[in-house]
């Protein structure tokens, strides 16, 4: 799922289950790491989480709002708080055990 | 049963050492790192890599190595390795969450960028402390910036970063460039960057973000506070070499040691390719071309015992 500046508010802050947001961009080398690991837990625990992507480059405002200045970028929100915030590329167990603590 | 071999790492040499050993039917089994794809998946346009007339992106090239080594029945296991055993026949290989056994071993587990190792630089990681020019500038628009290094990659980076920033500040060691004379010449003429000499960073400042630097002047010893907003490190490279110390022979720069004219290290049957054994040339053409010479070596080799 593709979030942007519009959707944003609706999608994740007003979400009822914990969202799971992947700050990427297209010309990032370990964003297009990420991108099938977290594809992938979106699978697993689908109904749990909400996993969702915002691409910077066409959000900066997002981007911007959320001081993010390193990507991948990954943020849990819970009933519209960010409860978790880390960034770089980690294997999807890592990604896993991290995101889980918040559902 | 043991693998015919393993091959560690998915840099250049490891696909290239993948596509060979697949098409000798070796069926190798690649435990490719929980990154694929090595350093090349930090870069953009890759200018120099024979067939590509255009250039190509280093992550879309990556990509397509990885294609072709899969099309020729490559395993990847994408976990890291956690530890190896060479002491005897056939090799143990541990990844996160297995153990394997191998008649032989290619290593290729390249090199990865260094970090400074000073107080602040590890907590404002992400923060705006960045190995990753080509990922992070974008969020240095119209900011004032500073690289670290006085090399090749670091000439690159801070010339790349200035698309971005206000002005970009290179803090090099010593009292000149080590990098080479077009690059020094580009980093040189460029109105945005300014060069500081004897400089090296003793602190990096900031809370929630990054918003300064203590700089050492090793020349007079004065340390100065220097404002900035971002940080780019680009300082060498080490070899990713300490899972296997003590079993591989290394130099004094923990590069793995190989056989002249070949990839074979100490131990028989474990080969070495790409970054990992060079520091001299590290290129993705001479790291897919240790990669063939490794896969060929391992067949060989593999013939010899049966």
């Amino acid at each position: 799922m593709d979030f942007s500046q519009d959707t944003f508010d609706q999608q994740v802050l007003q979400s009822g289950t914990p969202v799971l947001v992947d700050f990427w961009a297209p010309w990032c080398g370990p964003c297009k790491v990420m991108s099938p690991i977290v594809e992938e837990l979106a699978g697993e625990l689908g109904g749990k989480l909400v996993i969702g992507k915002v691409n910077v480059d066409e959000n900066a405002t997002l981007a911007q709002q959320f001081n993010i200045l390193s990507i991948p970028t990954f943020i849990v929100f819970k009933g519209g708080q960010v409860v978790d915030q880390f960034s770089g590329s980690m294997s999807k167990e890592m990604l896993k055990m991290r995101v889980e603590k918040h559902v | 049963m043991a693998e015919k071999v393993i091959i560690i790492g998915s840099g250049p040499a490891g696909y290239t050492a993948a596509i060979y050993a697949a098409r000798a039917e070796m069926q190798p089994l690649m435990i490719s790192g929980r990154e694929f794809g090595g350093q090349l998946m930090w870069t953009t346009d890759v200018e120099n890599f024979p067939g590509f007339p255009e250039g190509i992106q280093g992550p879309e090239l990556m990509e397509t190595m990885k294609k072709q080594a899969e099309r020729f029945g490559t395993r990847i296991v994408s976990e890291n390795v956690t530890e190896v055993d060479f002491s005897s026949r056939p090799f143990t290989v541990k990844s996160d969450s297995q153990t394997f056994e191998a008649e032989s071993v290619i290593i290729a587990t390249g090199a990865s960028a260094r970090w400074l190792g000073v107080p602040g630089e590890d907590r404002l990681k992400a923060k705006g402390v960045s190995a990753c020019a080509t990922c992070d500038g974008f969020f240095f628009k119209e900011k004032e910036i500073a690289v670290v290094g006085g090399g090749d990659a670091a000439m690159e980076e801070a010339i790349f970063l200035t698309k971005f920033a206000k002005s970009v500040t290179v803090l090099v060691r010593g009292d000149a460039l080590r990098a080479s004379k077009i690059m020094g010449e580009r980093a040189t003429k460029n109105p945005k960057i300014r060069f500081m000499w004897n400089s090296q960073v003793a602190e990096v400042l900031g809370d929630q973000k990054i918003s300064g630097l203590k700089v050492l002047n090793n020349k007079t010893n004065e340390t100065t506070e220097m404002p900035i907003e971002g940080l780019f490190v680009a300082i060498g490279h080490e070899p990713n070499t300490s899972l296997f110390k003590g079993q591989i022979e290394l130099d004094v720069k923990n590069y793995m040691i190989v056989k002249p004219g070949s990839t074979k290290t100490n131990i028989e049957g474990v080969f070495a390719a790409g970054d990992v054994a060079d520091h001299l040339y590290r290129q993705a053409v001479t790291a897919a071309g240790t990669g063939c010479m490794a896969a060929l070596d391992a067949e060989r080799w593999l013939a010899s015992k049966e």
